[in-house]
This record gives structure tokens, C-alpha cells and sequence, in this order.
């Protein structure tokens, strides 16, 4: 009993911090020394930076999936939006660039704004469709995915669209500021955003309530189903400047791009501590909960894991954290 | 009969990190007796009946059945012993029919497959047996609620039972249901059934108990024989305070009209008249399921209208959405805290925070939240409504429910309004918590608002009103005010039909 009883004390502070944050730094600690272990390259500075360039994309997808997440619901069509706005984009700034040759940043800007269109589009109809019709969030963004995919492929005949503007793939993709990578940049500013946005604005404050308790926040005067759909759209424009992003690294606009980024962002969020049943969930966490899941991804090929059982990994991996995320959630709801 | 108890705890203790929720209990249940539990919320009542239930496990101290020491590894292992709790929340599936829950896990066989005919039949039979109305065959979520207690009572009786635990079963039982239900008791009584019956309706002790054990604090206060004691002398032993304290006088100080309902209908409401005026508290009595609660979600746009018009003051609301109408001046408070009401998985605090945020008033010059401001005002308002400091940072789950229920009331705090409807607001409440409540509302009344108090529990409504509204079947069969305000008068249209109104 007694040897029963210290071993609980000397756990009870690891319990409170899994409690507390959830399972990412079990899991980091875990990655950090099994890799370091693997592969002599993975714990050096040039790696890590590495990690944290390739990382950008999940984790500003991670976001806007945190987003809805929070609401309550989740988002499969963020791979789509991604899709879809690469193409859209690329074609339009193709066509523009011939339109107008001597403003080529017009060009850029109207059709990286046409690609935000896109996937706002496929934002408001998962919002529109979850919100107001009341359609599983499962079942909404399953179907719009599908959608959005065969569009992407659709408008592209399946072939990439190349000959956008060099300009755009230059910065956009390969571009520094003060020698820090364009796309890191973006996906700073984006962080620092989110994070005012969901600790500093009233509809930060309506997207818990909602994900908490959506009866309960209607009968708060919150416009719940203006809510659902607000979150929808902003995963989507998220997902969507992710999109360009890529097409910029790529140099091309890609109906394939996104392919596994709906289940790698709900993991990361996961992992990271937002509840799939929604009300809970942190951006500083989950940015850190992206950048495992790379820094997972990049260990395995430094060990030479084939990417087939990367993928095997990668779902066990999302398993585990919802089976911890409901372990953390009992322990909540009992105080202990 | 021998005078081993049927089950009996000695020390028992139960506590969580910072928490002594049960401190030596000694407690003792005889074969063929009611016997009580009473004590304000938090006070160990639920601790206690989880550990005998198998669903919570002792830190100290023993439970013994019929003289053996046990440990209850679970709610099964507890059944299979004959220990059978009928807790608030109830085990039923919504989407099986009444015999599927009743059989659930023994369902009858017939080689690999269920034998539904059986089923169903054996089902009826209980039901013959215990006298209950319910059709085996209907859907459990098209039930009442008093009819999902009558089949949560009823799976009990497989095995063989031998103690009975029932938590707050009349809390929303009619009387004439309740009246079934303690007919019932006592042939269990008769059959050597123990039972441990939790309750705040002190009215009902003297009908049924054979012993009360008072708790607070997660002690032991006393074991007294319901012969030997009364009411007052209880309320004394569980809070320390006289009964005529419990119930505020509210001074009357009748406004303007602020809302206007002519002739609306909603699904089971006919044709509801009224007008809710400031500075004077509404009472709206009736049996469970009249229609009491619908009328107020219909007049906040929670539910749909077939006809009639609603006016806040002067404005028509009769489509405005839910969110406009509490913008615009109303609050309704929810009596079901855990489906509609609170936030579970978060913590006192921001519970309260969310209505201040919308509320508005807390934000900076920029649209930002000001969560310093806010802060503050959680601080305020938990203050006003007496929550315990230790209790604002923790997850509402957590809380007992009379804290909930304080938590709650807090929300209304947080949003200008002029009419507060207050739907059930002490379901489930202890008396100390219920005085901190009415005080609440009091406060609220002589401060101009318009009160409107919607219960099931008559006493309650009948002292807190200066008008009252019955309802009967869906219809208003009385306003009463003054000296009418009486029970007798009131239970004379709690069972009318079609009265004054045309349906």
C-alpha cells in the first residue's frame, strides 16, 4: 500500500502536466530521444531549422483545422482548399500575366485573391452546410472534399499548370527577409494573429463557448450558427494561403497537393491538446503540436523509415493521442 | 428478519487532493426500512451513495453487507450483490424501446439470438406487477421523465435486490406520480427491500422515512428516527438555521408593462395570455409537462410560434431570434445546467466570462476583450452570488449542484437584462443554497427587473410570487394574486381543462 502510494506521489506532478497540456511533451521527449538515438544528424542545429522551414505548411493548416476543431466539428476538406486554391491561383495568374505582361504583381495579387476566393467558397459551403443545415461536420466536409478535388483535377485535366510567374514562386517560395524564409514569416504573423484572435476578440470567445456548449452559448445571445459557419471559413482561407504558399515552393499549381494534410493537421491538433469534442484547445500548443508531428515525419526519413510506414506511424500515432485526449478529458471532468 | 443491518459503513471516508468529501461516516441500513439522506449539496450525500452504488471507491474506512466486509469494484459487481441506484442521471439508451433498456445485458436467449417476444412480454409483466403505465414497447426518448424513472426503477428488479438507492427520484415527478412511486416503497418495504432514499423535499420524509441521517460537510451530523423528529428540526440540523428564514419577503413595486404576450400558441401551449411587468416577481405554476417551460421558450424564440404576438416593450419579438431578444433586454435561464447551461469542461470563471464578453462593456477602445476587465467582473459577480473562492478556478463539472446552480444564476449577471426568466432555478438545490438564491432574486425584483419564476415546486413559486399564472395541459386556467395566492386555490386549476382560454 504505502510503496503503492509514493509511487502515485512521484507521478501525481507528470499526471498534473498531462492533465494540464495534454500529451505533446510525453511525445516530444519521446521523438527527441528515439531519433537522436536513430540518426547521429537529427538533433543538430541545421536539422532542427530544417524542421521548423518545413513545418510552416501543417502548422498554419493545424490552425485553421484548431479552429473548427475548438467549434466542435472538424474540417477533411482542408486538403481540398489547398487543391483548389493552387490551381485556381496558378491558372489565374497564368492567364492574368498574359493579360496584363507589364504588371506582373497584379497579376499575382488578383490571382492569389481568386485562389482565396476558391477556398472560401468551399469554406462557406462546409459553414453554410454544418451550421444551418445542420449536416455532420464528418459527413459536410467529407462530401465537399470530394468536390473540390474533382474540380482541382477537373479544371487541370490532372497535369500541373505551369508557367506561373517567376516572381511568385521567388518570394512566395524562395524569398528571405532579414535571411528568415518568406513562408516562416508568414506563418509568424499568422500565429501571432490567431493567438490575439482567440484570447482577444469576442469571436474567439463565441468559438469556445460554442464548442463547449452550443445550447448553452445560443442561450448566451451568441449566433451560433454565424459562428460555425465564421470558423469554416476561416479554416478554409487558412488552408487557402497555405495553398498559394505551396504552389509557390512547387512552381506550380497542383491538384495533389494537400493529400494527407486533413488527418496530419487533426493530429497535430490532437496531440497538441484540443479536444475533439470541442471548447478546448490553445495556438500556442497546437503550433508546437504541427511542428512534431514534421519533426516525426523528418526523423523517420533520417532513419530510413519507408514512407508506407511512415504512414502506419502516422495514424497509429493520431489514434493514440485521441485515446490520451479522452484519458485527459475523464481525469478533467473527475478533479483528479 | 435478524438485526445484521443490510449493509452498514464504518469510518467511511472519501477524500481528493485538497478535499475531505466524506470524513468517518458511520452509517446503517435495516432490511425493510427508508431511510434518508438529507443534507445540503456538497455535503457528502452523493459521495457516500456512490461508493455503496460501485461507481466511486472508499480512501478509508469499510463497507460491510450483511456483516461482510466488500469492496464494490463497480456499479455491475454492486448489482450483482443486489445493490440497485437509481441515480439523477439515468442509464436509459433514448433510441431503444422500454424493454430493450429494461433487459439490457440479460436480455433472454434463445440459443445466440435475443428473444424479443420474451422480452417484451416479461417486460409488461413487471410493469403489471409494479403498476406502472408504459408501453414495453415504446421508444425510451418519447418517455416523460417520470416515465423514464418508472423503468429505471424497473430494471432494478432483476437478480435479486436487496438495497435500493434512490437519488432525488421526485424531483420531477408530479404529485400524483410521487404518490405511485411511495406506493410503491412500501411493498418494497414489505418485502425486506432496504432502501436509501436522497431528497430535499422535506415534506416527503414524514410519509415514507423510518430514519433520517443528516450529513454536512461530508460529516456525520446525526441519525434520528422520523418519528422523533420534525422539519424545522431538521432544517436546524442540516444548515444550523430556522425554516422562516429560508423564504425572503419581496417588496412589491409594479412597474410598466415590459413584455406583452397576446394569444400565442406554440406546440403545447393554447392561446397564453400574459404580461410580465417590472419591478414584480411572476409566478408561473403547473404540473411537470403543462407547458410552463414551452411558454417561456416560446416567448424567447427558443421554440417555434403558430400564432399569437409577443411585444417587448413595444417592440415586436414575436420572430426576432433568440440572440436579439436577450440584446434587446431578456434573459432566460436554463433548468437543465448541465445540457443548456453551463460549459462543463471549463471553469466557474469562464463561464461567467462568456456572457460578459457578449454582454459588451469589456472591450478595449481597439474591439479587443479586456480580460482584465473581465476579470473583475467574474470576480464581482461570483462574489455577489456567494460562490467560494476555492470553487471559481474549478472545471464546473467538478462543482456539486448547488454550485452549478450558483455558477448559473452568475450568468445572469453578466448581461444587461430587464426581464430575468428564471426556469426551475433550484432544481436539485439544498435549502442553504435555495435562501442564497431567493435573496438573489429579491435583489433583483425591488432593483426594478422584471422576475418571472417558473417551478414545479409549489411552495417555492407561491412565496416567491406577487402574481401567478397556472397552467393546465397548455392552457392558462388562472392568474392569482394576493390573498389567492394559497395552495388550495392553486391545486383547484393545476387539473383544469380548457379553462378561460379557447383552444
Amino acid at each position: 500500500m504505502t510503496a503503492d502510494q509514493s509511487q502515485s506521489r512521484a507521478l501525481e506532478p507528470i499526471k498534473r502536466l498531462f492533465v494540464k497540456v495534454g500529451v505533446l511533451p510525453f511525445f516530444l521527449l519521446g521523438a527527441l530521444i528515439v531519433f537522436t538515438l536513430l540518426s547521429p544528424k537529427f538533433l543538430t542545429g541545421q536539422n532542427l531549422v530544417n524542421v521548423a522551414r518545413q513545418s510552416v505548411y501543417l502548422v498554419l493548416v493545424s490552425l485553421g483545422q484548431m479552429l473548427v476543431l475548438i467549434s466542435g466539428g472538424f474540417d477533411l476538406s482542408v486538403g481540398t482548399a489547398i487543391a483548389l486554391t493552387s490551381v485556381v491561383s496558378a491558372l489565374s495568374m497564368v492567364w492574368l500575366s498574359g493579360v496584363f505582361p507589364d504588371a506582373i504583381w497584379l497579376a499575382i495579387a488578383l490571382g492569389a485573391f481568386i485562389g482565396f476566393g476558391a477556398a472560401l467558397i468551399v469554406g462557406l459551403i462546409n459553414g453554410i452546410g454544418v451550421a444551418y443545415f445542420e449536416v455532420s461536420p464528418f459527413i459536410m466536409t467529407l462530401g465537399v472534399s470530394s468536390v473540390g478535388a474533382g474540380l482541382a483535377l477537373f479544371l487541370t485535366g490532372g497535369v500541373p499548370v505551369s508557367g506561373i510567374p517567376f516572381a511568385f514562386a521567388d518570394t512566395f517560395g524562395f524569398g528571405r527577409v532579414w535571411g528568415i524564409p518568406v513562408p516562416v514569416v508568414i506563418a509568424a504573423l499568422c500565429i501571432v494573429v490567431m493567438w490575439v484572435f482567440m484570447s482577444r476578440t469576442r469571436l474567439g470567445t463565441q468559438i469556445y463557448a460554442v464548442g463547449g456548449n452550443i445550447k448553452a452559448a445560443h442561450l448566451s445571445a451568441i449566433n451560433t450558427k454565424r459562428t460555425l459557419m465564421l470558423t469554416y471559413a476561416i479554416c478554409a482561407l487558412i488552408a487557402s494561403l497555405t495553398g498559394l504558399l505551396l504552389t509557390a515552393r512547387v512552381e506550380s499549381g497542383e491538384a495533389n497537393l494537400g493529400g494527407t494534410i486533413a488527418l496530419e493537421s487533426i493530429a497535430a491538433c490532437v496531440i497538441a491538446g484540443v479536444s475533439l469534442r470541442g471548447g478546448i484547445g490553445r495556438v500556442e500548443n497546437v503550433v508546437l503540436g504541427g511542428f512534431f508531428i514534421v519533426l516525426v515525419q523528418n526523423g523517420m526519413n533520417l532513419a530510413q523509415v519507408s514512407s508506407y510506414m511512415q504512414m502506419v506511424l502516422l495514424g497509429v500515432l493520431l489514434i493514440l493521442a485521441v485515446i490520451f485526449d479522452q484519458m485527459r478529458y475523464r481525469m478533467m471532468m473527475g478533479g483528479r | 428478519m435478524d438485526d445484521t443491518p443490510l449493509i452498514k459503513t464504518a469510518a467511511l471516508t472519501k477524500s481528493y487532493p485538497g478535499v475531505l468529501a466524506l470524513d468517518h461516516v458511520d452509517f446503517d441500513l435495516k432490511a425493510g426500512e427508508v431511510h434518508v439522506l438529507f443534507g445540503e449539496n456538497g455535503a457528502g450525500k452523493s459521495t457516500l451513495i456512490s461508493m455503496l452504488a460501485g461507481a466511486n471507491r472508499p480512501t478509508g474506512g469499510q463497507i460491510l453487507l450483511n456483516g461482510q466486509e466488500v469492496h464494490l469494484a463497480n456499479v455491475a459487481d454492486a448489482q450483482r450483490r443486489g445493490i440497485y441506484t437509481v441515480f439523477q442521471e439515468f442509464s436509459l439508451i433514448p433510441t431503444l424501446t422500454v424493454a430493450e433498456n429494461i433487459f439490457l445485458g440479460w436480455e433472454p436467449m434463445i440459443g445466440p439470438f435475443v428473444n424479443h417476444a420474451a422480452m417484451r412480454k416479461r417486460a409488461a409483466e413487471m410493469f403489471a406487477e409494479l403498476d406502472f403505465p408504459i408501453d414495453p414497447n415504446a421508444i425510451t426518448a418519447n418517455l416523460s421523465r417520470a416515465q423514464k424513472q418508472m423503468v429505471e426503477i424497473t430494471k432494478a428488479f432483476h437478480g435479486d435486490l436487496s438495497v435500493l438507492i434512490l437519488d432525488e427520484p421526485t424531483a420531477s415527478l408530479t404529485d400524483r406520480e410521487v404518490d405511485h412511486l411511495f406506493g410503491f416503497i412500501e411493498t418494497l418495504k414489505a418485502r425486506g427491500v432496504g432502501i436509501i432514499y436522497i431528497s430535499h423535499r422535506m415534506q416527503e420524509f414524514a410519509r415514507i422515512a423510518d430514519r433520517v441521517t443528516v450529513l454536512r460537510d461530508g460529516g456525520k451530523i446525526g441519525t434520528v428516527a422520523m418519528a422523533d423528529t420534525d422539519q424545522d428540526a431538521l432544517v436546524e440540523m442540516m444548515t444550523g438555521r430556522a425554516i422562516t428564514e429560508i423564504y425572503p419577503t419581496i417588496e412589491r413595486r409594479t412597474g410598466e408593462t415590459l413584455l406583452r404576450a397576446e394569444n400565442v400558441s406554440a406546440p403545447g401551449v393554447y392561446g397564453a395570455n400574459l404580461e410580465i411587468k417590472a419591478g414584480e416577481v411572476l409566478g408561473i405554476a403547473g404540473l411537470v409537462g403543462c407547458g410552463k417551460s414551452r411558454l417561456a421558450r416560446a416567448l424567447m424564440g427558443l421554440g417555434a410560434k403558430t400564432s399569437g404576438r409577443v411585444t417587448l416593450k413595444e417592440q415586436d419579438i414575436t420572430r426576432t431570434s433568440t440572440q436579439s431578444i436577450i440584446r434587446s433586454g431578456m434573459y432566460y435561464l436554463s433548468p437543465d445546467r448541465k445540457a443548456e447551461g453551463l460549459d462543463l469542461a471549463k471553469t466557474a470563471d469562464d463561464n461567467l466570462a462568456v456572457n460578459l464578453v457578449m454582454g459588451g462593456g469589456t472591450t478595449t477602445g481597439a474591439g479587443f476583450v479586456d480580460w482584465g476587465k473581465v476579470r473583475r467582473r467574474t470576480a464581482e459577480i461570483a462574489n455577489h452570488v456567494e460562490l467560494h473562492d476555492g470553487y471559481r478556478r474549478k472545471l464546473v463539472s467538478q462543482l456539486s449542484g448547488g454550485n452549478q446552480q450558483k455558477v448559473l444564476f452568475g450568468r445572469c449577471f453578466g448581461q444587461e437584462a430587464d426581464i430575468i426568466i428564471l426556469d426551475e432555478p433550484t432544481v436539485g438545490v439544498d435549502m442553504g443554497t435555495r435562501a442564497a438564491l431567493y435573496l438573489l432574486i429579491k435583489e433583483l425584483a425591488e432593483a426594478g427587473k422584471a422576475v418571472v419564476v417558473i417551478s414545479s415546486d409549489l411552495p417555492e413559486v407561491l412565496h416567491l410570487s406577487h402574481r401567478m399564472i397556472v397552467l393546465a395541459h397548455g392552457h392558462i386556467t388562472a392568474e392569482l394574486e394576493g390573498d389567492d395566492l394559497t395552495e388550495e386555490q392553486t391545486l383547484k386549476y393545476f387539473f383544469e381543462e380548457n379553462t378561460g382560454a379557447t383552444a
